[in-house]
């Protein structure tokens, strides 16, 4: 297995790589690597859900368009509002959605929590979809972008750029930090065995809903910046389309690791750039989802353990272990 | 609202209440017994679909007939999927984490959707009803009902009945409750458990293609028919009870009625009606109405 150095060694590497990119990349190349590290935040965000808690949600759009709704919602009509109150601001909008949902769904458990959750996304959606309150299927553009005192202005791709990738690197740190604490262990107890953490004294119920809330703010903080990256909101934002798919990031990267995440994000949102790029495809390009479709189903036959776990299967292989063995080591992430 | 309207009301929640739960039954009984989350079955709603669309000229080719052998023709390609399906994609994700199977079947979504893009195209089809049913009856004095709604609702019925009595009647049924019931045990008493699951899936998917095939004159072959489909369905099954044929069928009934008695009184809230009652028959009852076992 990887110890923790080699996984420390990875993720800083990715950050730095993430640095250096617009240095080598056009504005194209900056923009997508934009839009992938948003996506990033918002896997992480459904991580501490899915893979460090064992609560699947299938609702989390709702979080990440209320974010991105509420970036441009409080946004004054002409000029920019500043950045130091619109982002806490729509963080906590998000999060206070989350804590609404959280409290109630969290009654249930297993799939009927994936679907109760998807009820509560469904709902935000058809509010935004049905009603004029945030420019009904039109969707709403956002004009003046945030900006602070001068010394930020997001509406600088570059600008927005490191942004996105300070508040990556926040999350990730944050997340990490979070794991290791107290409130960590007590969310991946939960994961293994509710039952016994609940006989070892821990109320449950408040814990899964801390890290349900705290899940939500960050999906709204992936959302703002998403909208203030494309200046644009629609419903679609909030469809469970985007919740499907912000799923299969995080499994197809590997649930359980914090870097899976991460690396789900890139590879799904890269794949989707290559299976749709004309240069290699030719017309057969407008069928990207067919190469994305089966190599989806190719990682599931091969990665049993997403993509995190190459490194361990290949060296298994190098090293001649048994398949048993292989199963006995992954079960002990 | 009068009466006649009323009445061709309650007719259509019936007919839709009861294609989806033809479509939720396949959906349910592969989740119960199985344990298998199977995304991809909207896909077969639509691959139904599409197939009473793309299917009919070539079966008038070939056997002369019309909308019922192209049916029975569809009826059996059904089954054929659904067994060489099983076989290659599913018979090895029993052991997987249940997100290992949401995964793949969302592959699967997407492979099939493409294969229909590249097959038929992408364009929005319709499809004739039979001449026989073409018809309409008079309801009232202005109103009229189409024949052929009435018969997608017998049809269902007729199906929901069989199905009820095989459960209830036959060997096969009894293996298949007590498979939803308690996997291992059933496994240990001797029971074939890969052959149950290969026809309970071939079952499911005909069922869904079946749905598909029957709906396709009324909703018209659409890209993406099977999405809309498959989160209703998964509704369908929630509120009903995970592996509860009883529960799918009451709660396919509610929510054909609930969306669309919505649409007509409500129609600014229709689409989030079906979601709040979800939501509120989940927090009175956390297991859903009916839950087997």
């Amino acid at each position: 297995m990887n110890t923790d150095k080699s996984k420390f060694i990875f993720v800083i590497a990715c950050f730095a790589a993430l640095a250096a990119w617009p240095f080598m990349a056009g504005a194209y190349g900056v923009d997508l690597v934009t839009k992938i590290m948003i996506y990033a935040i918002f896997a992480l965000s459904l991580e501490l859900l899915v893979g460090t808690t064992g609560l699947v949600c299938f609702g989390q759009a709702a979080f990440f368009g209320i974010g991105a709704y509420g970036a441009v919602l409080l946004s004054p009509e002409s000029g920019s509002a500043s950045l130091l109150w619109l982002l806490p601001a729509c963080i906590l909008l998000a999060a206070l959605y989350a804590l609404a949902v959280g409290a109630l769904s969290l009654r249930t458990k297993g799939v009927y929590f994936i679907m109760v959750t998807l009820a509560f996304a469904q709902m935000a959606y058809y509010v935004v979809h049905d009603t004029p309150l945030g420019g009904g299927t039109d969707g709403i553009y956002l004009y003046g972008k945030p900006s602070f005192a001068g010394l930020i202005d997001l509406s600088q791709g570059l600008q927005l750029y490191f942004f996105t990738w300070l508040c990556l690197l926040a999350t990730f740190v944050k997340l990490a930090v979070l794991l290791k604490s107290r409130f960590g262990r007590a969310l991946a107890g939960i994961r293994v065995n509710e039952q016994r953490m609940r006989a070892t004294g821990f109320s449950t119920y408040p814990y899964k809903l801390a890290a349900f809330t705290v899940s939500g703010g960050i999906a709204g903080l992936a959302g703002f910046l998403f909208a203030v990256k494309d200046g644009y909101v629609n419903p679609e934002l909030l469809s469970w389309h985007l919740s499907g798919a912000v799923l299969i990031m995080i499994i197809l990267g590997g649930l359980g690791h914090l870097r899976g995440a991460l690396i789900g994000a890139f590879a799904f949102a890269l794949l989707q750039e290559f299976f749709k790029s004309e240069s290699i495809f030719g017309n057969f390009a407008r069928h990207w989802h067919l190469g994305l479709g089966i190599t989806i189903i190719l990682s599931v036959a091969l990665l049993p353990k997403g993509l995190v776990g190459l490194p361990a299967q290949w060296r298994d292989r190098l090293l001649g272990r048994s398949a048993r063995a292989r199963g006995a080591v992954g079960e002990s992430r | 609202m009068d009466f006649a309207t009323f009445l061709i009301q309650c007719l259509n929640s019936l007919q839709y209440g009861l294609l989806l739960f033809l479509v939720a039954s396949g959906l349910t009984l592969i989740f119960g017994i199985m344990g298998v989350i199977n995304l991809a079955h909207g896909s077969f709603y639509m691959i139904g679909a599409y197939m009473a669309y793309a299917l009919a000229p070539f079966v008038a080719a070939t056997f002369g007939g019309g909308f019922f052998s192209t049916l029975a023709v569809g009826l059996v390609l059904a089954v054929l999927l659904g067994y060489v399906l099983e076989w290659v994609f599913f018979s090895y994700l029993y052991e997987r984490e249940h997100l290992q199977q949401v995964l793949m079947t969302y592959g699967l979504i997407l492979v099939f959707e493409e294969l229909r893009s590249l097959l038929v195209g992408d364009d929005v089809h319709g499809v004739k009803a039979p001449d026989i049913l073409a018809g309409t009856l008079p309801l009232g004095e202005l109103m009229t009902y189409p024949v052929y709604r009435l018969f997608i609702s017998g049809v269902c019925l007729l199906l929901a009945l069989g199905m009820y009595l095989v459960f209830t009647r036959t060997r096969l049924g009894m293996m298949i409750r007590a498979g939803s019931t308690n996997r291992e045990m059933v496994q240990s008493l001797g029971v074939d458990i890969s052959f149950l699951y290969r026809v309970v899936f071939a079952a499911g998917v005909a069922i869904a293609v079946f749905a598909g095939m029957v709906a396709a004159p009324v909703s018209s072959v659409y890209p993406g028919m099977g999405n809309t489909v498959l989160i209703i369905c998964f509704v369908v099954v929630v509120i009903g009870g995970i592996g509860s044929i009883r529960g799918a069928l009451v709660a396919a009934l509610l929510i054909g009625f609930v969306d669309t008695f919505g649409k007509v009184l409500l129609p600014s809230a229709a689409g989030v009606l079906v979601y709040v009652m979800m939501a509120l028959i989940l927090l009175w009852k956390p297991d859903g109405l009916f839950k087997a076992g």
